[in-house]
């Protein structure tokens, strides 16, 4: 960390004198600040993309991981009296926390999303759903079934282990997806980088040859060049970033919309993220640049 | 001798003087291009204080072998030593570091075009590192030596072939080199300023600088050995001469 601190210094200090030898002007270099602020507006959103996911796997599997449901299908008038033995068998199983039985408004309120609000759901032969909560050591899932099937057939325990997996799978595969994304970022930035490096030692040929010349090493002329481009890709990072950011922080938070992908704002901690984007981009511009006066300086005499 | 300029040192006191070794070793160095051979057979020892002239027809060599002379062309056979060292095993750095001591001043000059002239002709200080030039060399006086004083701050596409080449020659000694090369310094400028530049060289040369001029021009020769014991060498079918009294 203290030698990106060390790099910065030397980016932003540097040597006034060398910095002069290579001319300012010229569409490589504002060709390479767009690359940096291109690159870096994409990052925050692969970086935001991959973080939202991550926290989805976390929640579904922290929020759900505790808890399980019962599902009881029985004719209306034996409805009750089963769901009060599931519930006095649930309250005898190692392992159960709590079991209480959903009401009918909350079951309602579980499909009117699915069905609609038109549904009578009151007058449909719906079964009745107990909600498990989990000790944090957990009841043995397969002990409870065996049990629900000697005492209570038309019980069905669901403890989401089915769905849920797949679920947090997908979400974690999606910010690898983002992370994915985020090195691929990278490397296109350091591969333009490149481009924009070899024309602009193309365009300062006879710089280069006069440097060479009067007994400039070949660390001295890519000096020149490495720190050009890497300051101007950390100033057009630096305003990719803000105008990235800008939009992210337009976008719903989790706790405005819980629903899959909509919780793509950063929060807390996770803003300090973007600090990292600017160096880490300059840091590139400063190898593939490096990479490319070096093949070009080791072509000349 | 005169005093070194640019450490003010007497000539025989001077750090450049003093070393006593041989500044350039050629044996047996030839030079092919293309297949074939455009310098063949040249062997030659350039000693400290020399002042020498390299002259020949158009073509003949003259800057291919001054380009060997600093390393910009490896001969393709033979020995070349620069201040000892072997040209062919050398690495790119030390190539770099070699050039430091030699001051060239090219045909065409070869400034960089969006650089005053005063920080082209400190251009090598920096190169080497010498940031604070400003305090350690006094560049005014430089400028002044070679009468450009009132051109420090133009840019070298508005100098005259006359300033141009006396803002390389002041490029070329700014480092206190131990030989200075010359390639054609006077290919573009009239007999006046030839002169000039010419007084130039042989104040070097008596401040103990070695000087090799590559030049066609018979009439400066002439006229510098009626000033400097000059050995005049001539190219001539491929091959280094020792040129007689005819010239």
């Amino acid at each position: 960390m203290s030698a990106l601190f060390s790099a910065l210094a030397a980016l932003f200090v540097g040597d006034l004198q060398r910095d002069r030898v290579v001319p300012a002007s010229g569409y490589t270099s504002t060709l390479t600040s767009l690359t940096g602020a291109a690159m870096a507006f994409l990052v925050v959103f692969a970086l935001a993309l991959s973080l939202a996911s991550y926290r989805l796997a976390q929640d579904w599997s922290e929020a759900l991981d505790q808890s399980a449901t019962l599902r009881i299908s029985a004719p209306v008038e034996q409805l009750d009296a089963q769901v009060a033995h599931a519930i006095e068998i649930l309250e005898t199983t190692p392992g159960v926390a709590s079991a209480r039985a959903l009401s009918s408004e909350e079951q309602s309120d579980l499909l009117t999303p699915w069905l609609g609000v038109d549904v009578p759901f009151d007058k449909l032969p719906l079964p009745r759903l107990i909600e498990i909560v989990q000790t944090p050591d957990g009841f043995d899932p397969q002990g409870l079934r065996l049990r629900l099937t000697g005492e209570l057939p038309s019980a069905v325990l669901d403890d989401h282990v089915r769905w849920r997996r797949p679920l947090v799978q997908a979400a974690n595969w999606l910010s690898v997806l983002g992370v994915v994304a985020i090195g691929l970022i990278g490397l296109t930035s350091g591969a333009m980088i490149i481009l924009a490096a070899r024309a602009a030692l193309a365009a300062n040929a006879q710089v280069i040859t006069v440097l060479r010349l009067i007994g400039a090493t070949d660390a001295y002329i890519e000096a020149a060049f490495v720190r050009r481009f890497a300051f101007r890709t950390f100033i057009g990072a630096v305003v990719g970033t803000i105008i990235g950011a800008g939009v992210v922080a337009l976008f719903p938070g989790d706790e405005e919309q819980a629903a899959i992908l909509t919780g793509l704002r950063l929060s807390g901690v996770e803003w300090m993220w973007l600090v990292l984007i600017p160096p880490i981009l300059s840091s590139i511009a400063f190898s593939a640049t490096r990479y490319a006066a070096n093949r070009v300086l080791k072509g000349l005499t | 001798m005169s005093d070194c300029i640019l450490c003010g040192a007497q000539a025989q006191q001077c750090s450049d003087v003093k070393s006593g070794a041989d500044v350039i070793e050629l044996d047996a160095v030839a030079y092919s291009y293309g297949g074939g051979e455009l310098l063949s057979d040249m062997s030659l020892t350039i000693t400290p204080g020399a002042f020498y002239f390299l002259t020949g027809p158009s073509g003949a060599g003259k800057t291919t072998f001054l380009k060997m002379c600093y390393a910009a062309l490896k001969p393709t056979s033979g020995a070349l030593k620069l201040f000892g060292q072997d040209v062919l095993t050398m690495e790119r750095n030390d190539i770099a570091l070699v050039r430091r001591r030699i001051g060239v001043v090219h045909q065409d000059c070869q400034f960089i075009d969006h650089l005053s002239v005063a920080d082209n002709i400190a251009l090598p200080l920096s190169v080497s590192g010498q940031d604070n030039w400003d305090d350690t060399t006094n560049l005014k006086e430089l400028l002044a030596w070679v009468g450009l004083s009132h051109r420090a701050n133009a840019l070298p596409p508005e100098l005259s072939g006359g300033e141009r080449q006396r803002a390389a020659l002041a490029r070329a000694i700014i480092m206190s080199p131990h030989i200075v090369l010359a390639d054609e310094p006077t290919g573009n400028v009239d007999w006046e300023m030839s002169e000039r530049l010419l007084r130039l060289l042989l104040e070097l040369n008596r401040m103990g600088k070695t000087v090799v001029i590559a030049s066609h021009d018979l009439s400066l020769i002439r006229s510098a050995k009626s000033q400097v014991q000059a050995r005049v060498l001539r190219i001539a079918n491929k091959r280094l001469q020792l040129a007689g009294a005819n010239l």
